[in-house]
């Protein structure tokens, strides 16, 4: 814990005390001063606040995408699969956790392509695929995080004691009434636990908008644009998805659902 | 279980359908890397197997492969020590700074990993490099390590808030020491989520490429960072998706193990 | 800075040395500011000696290969053991990457693009090179020699590898007129609105004025990386306006490949390599040098200056700069080679070099060369100062939204 702390958090701070210095605009290298001018960029420049609100938007769809997907994925799991397929189907969650980040953005970027796959299925439907864009990186990013959203929600589910559920249908609630009030409760943390995962690491990505974004630009973009070039900047953009996690554990802990960790 | 006939129906079907959209992309990994084209274009119009042969004999990659074992492996065995010491630090013990030590292990998974992968990059420069410690392998399980906790920590931690405290503070009062109630009472009830956490920090480990980038010095190579730096040369590019759907056979071997170990516990 | 000048690179390279005299020679980097560029002296080397047993190199993909990717280029092994130097490489992504890589000191020589170069120099990241100890320097193709970005203040910093042209490629199914323009990427009343591609570096900011400077004269730009604040205000207009009907912005070459022959870009800007790829792939592409010229890049190969293995470095560059070495690095990354003897020999070098017209110096002549912006105006003007590559990167950031 001593390093972890020690390392990590000397290195941020390091990087962060960056963030008020300023940049020799020609060999880009990092002068020590104390200026507020990169903070006043970040303000009073547009595109920095129509790029952070865009990617705290995606990371978001991307989040709620992945918890409508595992909640129903991990009930049926835990509660009516037989523990053959249950098996098969926890393999099966998690396995495209090793096929390669890059691989799959890559995948997915055909499948959005012109005349691409996507565009190949819904063609009998007289659709026309959505292409590259925001709605892609929601469904790349969701894609790519779904088995930490999905692995925890499955856990919690298979915690739930069958006879909670008994209990709860013995006393009369339909289906949907247990799981509301029954199983919800108890999935909270496992939901916040993943969240925190899809959210964040949504937050942090780049290049996933760069393969199927088409011209969507991210809060990583703008940093890993400037992180060689004018690394104040990069590193006084960095501290909005700091400030946005932090927010994002705040909410969590003040809905009370940290408390049940 | 009291599901309703259609409830499960509806559930058994939005299961397959979730299935599919899961293994659909990965089909079409697999199915590219028999595509002449270098591009990966579709639909598929020849068919070759001349990628494979040429991945096959590629030195590459293979070193690419070791070096990210050795990697996942050690930062995961990190990140499961130290995870589990912190989860038990926060569910057992009241101190001050509590949250903000929760928070701390959450974030190197909620920066942007280029930052967290600058930051490192920057320490070891000035700070470890005059040491004697450069960049190098050690710097990568480092930087790995560090978000790999999380995820150790957060599969712990929602465990341990639902293990009954009873039974250990039973098996202190009698008489079992502070390692024998761990080994015997403590250890069992969190293996599977260890497990679980283990298995997330190791393939999170196995994929990570931004921090990598900055923390690497030349010579050690990942293979995430040999698929992205073989993606951008077209001649390459489908070799990747061989390396792919060989990883994804194969990939199923430690998931497989881990389902046999966790799949049956009940508590 | 109160000379006159002409509007010539030559002058501007010497009101950089200018400058640079002016400002002395001591390595901080504290006075570097705004008052002009200071370069870190270092000494040039005098000999090479004994091989250090290694080389760490930064480089585009292909320019360093040893065969473990694709058996057939491999032209490290042959390196490796002739002068027991054990190749290391690290393929850059970005130039802005290996300016960053190459800041860290762990490598040893650099393949750097004309955007990089000038950064490097400046920045004292990489070392005066003595010509003499390349043997396989001088001959090369008229164009690439002593050019601004790799050439300061009488010193050569970068022996050339090779360099190639932005052209305006075209899916030709969806484009069955072939465009002699860039007018169809930058217009609002594009009839190929939403399918245009654009490079994702600011450094494609000088592909909006070069096309200004032959559409909005009035703007009195003469070199596209020479902009003051109002000629780069006008640029950014033009790319905001192209923002809004491009479809995608690529920065590598297989993203390129698959945008433009599938037609989810119709047109846009690419390089040569895009389009044989693409052709192979059996893509109906294909390109063009249009009216207004293009913007190009030039690599060349750098060594650091806190290298640690200076005989190794300098063996590495010279090899890679013979007839044979550089014929295959052009030919494996799709380019042309910056060695005349590159293009003769075999078949393949000749007809290689013709595509790619590599010693056509008239197409090159409509070409502008990608040179890191910086405050002093390199098309000759005093009364402006114009704006930088950080600006310019501001810019892009606001472009993109």
């Amino acid at each position: 814990m001593a390093w972890l702390g020690v390392l990590y958090i000397g290195s941020l701070l390091l990087l962060f005390a960056t963030a008020f210095w300023h940049t020799d605009p020609f060999t880009s290298k990092v002068i020590p001063g104390f200026t507020l001018e990169n903070f006043q960029e970040l303000v009073v420049q547009e595109a920095y606040r129509n790029t952070a609100v865009r990617t705290i938007g995606i990371a978001l769809a991307v989040t709620i995408l992945c918890a409508a997907l595992a909640l129903p994925l991990g009930l049926f799991m835990a509660k009516v699969a037989g523990p053959k397929l249950r098996a098969i189907l926890a393999i099966g969650i998690t396995l495209p956790l090793w096929a390669g980040y890059l691989v799959k953005v890559f995948s997915w970027r055909i499948t959005f392509s012109q005349g691409g796959p996507l565009d190949w299925v819904l063609a009998p439907l007289g659709v026309d695929g959505m292409g590259y864009g925001q709605p892609a990186v929601v469904v790349t990013l969701a894609y790519l995080w779904f088995p930490y959203m999905a692995v925890p929600v499955y856990t919690a589910f298979r915690q739930i004691p069958d006879n909670l559920f008994n209990a709860s249908a013995d006393l009369g609630a339909k289906s949907w009434g247990t799981i509301r009030t029954v199983a919800l409760p108890l999935l909270k943390p496992a939901l916040i636990a993943g969240s925190i995962f899809t959210f964040s690491l949504s937050l942090g990505d780049y290049i996933a908008a760069q393969f199927v974004g088409g011209k969507t630009q991210m809060i990583g973009t703008v940093i890993a644009q400037n992180i060689n070039l004018n690394p104040p900047l990069a590193a006084a953009f960095g501290l909005v998805p700091i400030l946005v996690v932090v927010a994002y554990l705040f909410l969590a802990r003040k809905s009370g659902a940290l408390d049940a960790l | 279980m009291q599901l309703s006939r259609t409830a499960k129906f509806s559930l058994g079907a939005f299961a397959i359908v979730a299935m599919a959209g899961i293994y659909l992309p990965l089909l079409l990994v697999i199915t590219n890397s028999f595509n002449a084209t270098t591009s990966g274009a579709f639909p598929i119009q020849d068919w070759t197997t001349k990628w494979w042969v040429a991945a096959w004999h590629n030195e590459g990659v293979r070193e690419a492969l070791w070096t990210s074992i050795k990697v996942a492996s050690i930062a995961t065995v990190i990140a499961l020590v130290l995870g589990t010491m912190i989860s038990f630090a926060l569910a057992r013990y009241e101190f001050f700074g509590k949250h903000t030590v929760n928070l701390l292990v959450v974030l190197p998974i909620a920066l942007p990993g280029i930052v967290t992968g600058v930051a490192f990059s920057n320490t070891f420069k000035h700070v470890f490099e005059p040491l004697g410690i450069g960049l190098g392998m050690l710097s990568v399980i480092v930087g790995h390590a560090t978000f790999c906790v999380v995820m150790v920590f957060n599969n712990v931690q929602a465990r341990l808030g639902r293990v009954n405290r009873g039974l250990e503070e039973a098996a202190m009062d009698m008489g079992a020491n502070l390692f024998t109630t761990f080994s015997q009472v403590t250890f069992p009830a969190i293996r599977s989520a260890l497990i679980a956490g283990g298995l997330l920090a190791f393939a999170l480990s196995f994929d990570e490429i931004v921090v990598t980038t900055f923390t690497t010095a030349p010579g050690t190579e990942t293979l995430p960072i040999w698929i992205f730096n073989n993606m951008s040369r077209p001649n390459q590019a489908p070799v990747v998706n061989v390396i792919a759907a060989v990883l994804i056979v194969f990939s199923m071997i430690p998931v497989y193990l881990s389902q046999k170990l966790t799949g049956d516990d009940r508590d | 800075m109160k000379h006159t000048k002409r509007l010539s690179l030559a002058a501007a390279g010497a009101s950089l040395a200018l400058v640079l005299a002016g400002c002395g020679s001591s390595g901080g980097d504290a006075g570097a500011q705004s008052s002009g560029i200071e370069v870190p002296d270092f000494p040039v080397a005098e000999s090479v000696g004994d091989s250090e047993g290694q080389v760490n190199i930064v480089a585009w993909a292909g320019f360093v290969e040893d065969g473990s990717t694709n058996p057939d280029a491999d032209w490290v092994t042959d390196f490796e053991q002739q002068t027991k130097c054990q190749v290391n490489r690290k393929v850059g992504a970005t130039s802005d990457e290996m300016v960053q890589l190459m800041r860290t000191g762990e490598y040893d020589v650099v393949s750097a693009s004309g955007d990089a170069s000038l950064r490097l120099i400046a920045g004292g990241d990489v070392q005066p090179l003595n010509t003499d100890l390349i043997p396989n320097f001088g001959n090369l193709v008229e164009g690439l020699k002593g050019q601004l970005y790799d050439n300061l203040n009488g010193k050569t910093y970068g022996v050339p590898i090779g360099r190639g042209a932005n052209v305006l490629m075209y899916n030709t199914e969806s484009v069955k007129q072939a465009p002699d323009s860039w007018a169809d990427t930058w217009e609002s009343d594009s009839p190929y609105k939403g399918k245009i591609m654009a490079y994702d570096s600011p450094i494609f900011i000088a592909d909006a004025a070069l096309y200004l400077m032959s559409t909005r004269p009035e703007l009195g730009i003469t070199n596209p990386y020479a902009l003051d604040e109002s000629q780069l205000a006008a640029a950014v207009e033009l790319l905001k306006q192209q923002n809004e009907i491009a479809g995608e912005y690529w920065n590598d070459a297989l993203k390129a490949v698959s945008s433009i022959s599938t037609g989810t870009a119709s047109l846009g800007t690419g390089w040569q390599v895009v389009v044989n790829l693409a052709t192979a792939d059996g893509g109906k592409v294909a390109s063009v040098l249009p009216k207004e010229g293009a913007t190009g890049w030039s690599d060349t190969w750098m060594i650091s200056s806190k290298t640690k293995n200076q005989n190794c470095a300098y063996k590495w560059i010279d090899w890679a700069s013979s007839a044979e070495v550089n014929a295959q690095i052009a030919q494996n990354f799709g380019m042309a080679p910056a060695n005349k003897e590159a293009c003769e020999g075999t078949k393949e070098n000749e007809a290689h070099c013709e595509t790619f017209h590599a010693t056509d110096e008239e197409y090159y002549k409509q070409v502008w060369m990608w040179t890191t912006p910086v405050e002093q105006c390199i098309d000759g003007r005093t009364d402006v100062k114009c704006t930088n590559y950080q600006q310019w990167t501001k810019a892009w950031t606001e472009v993109k939204g």
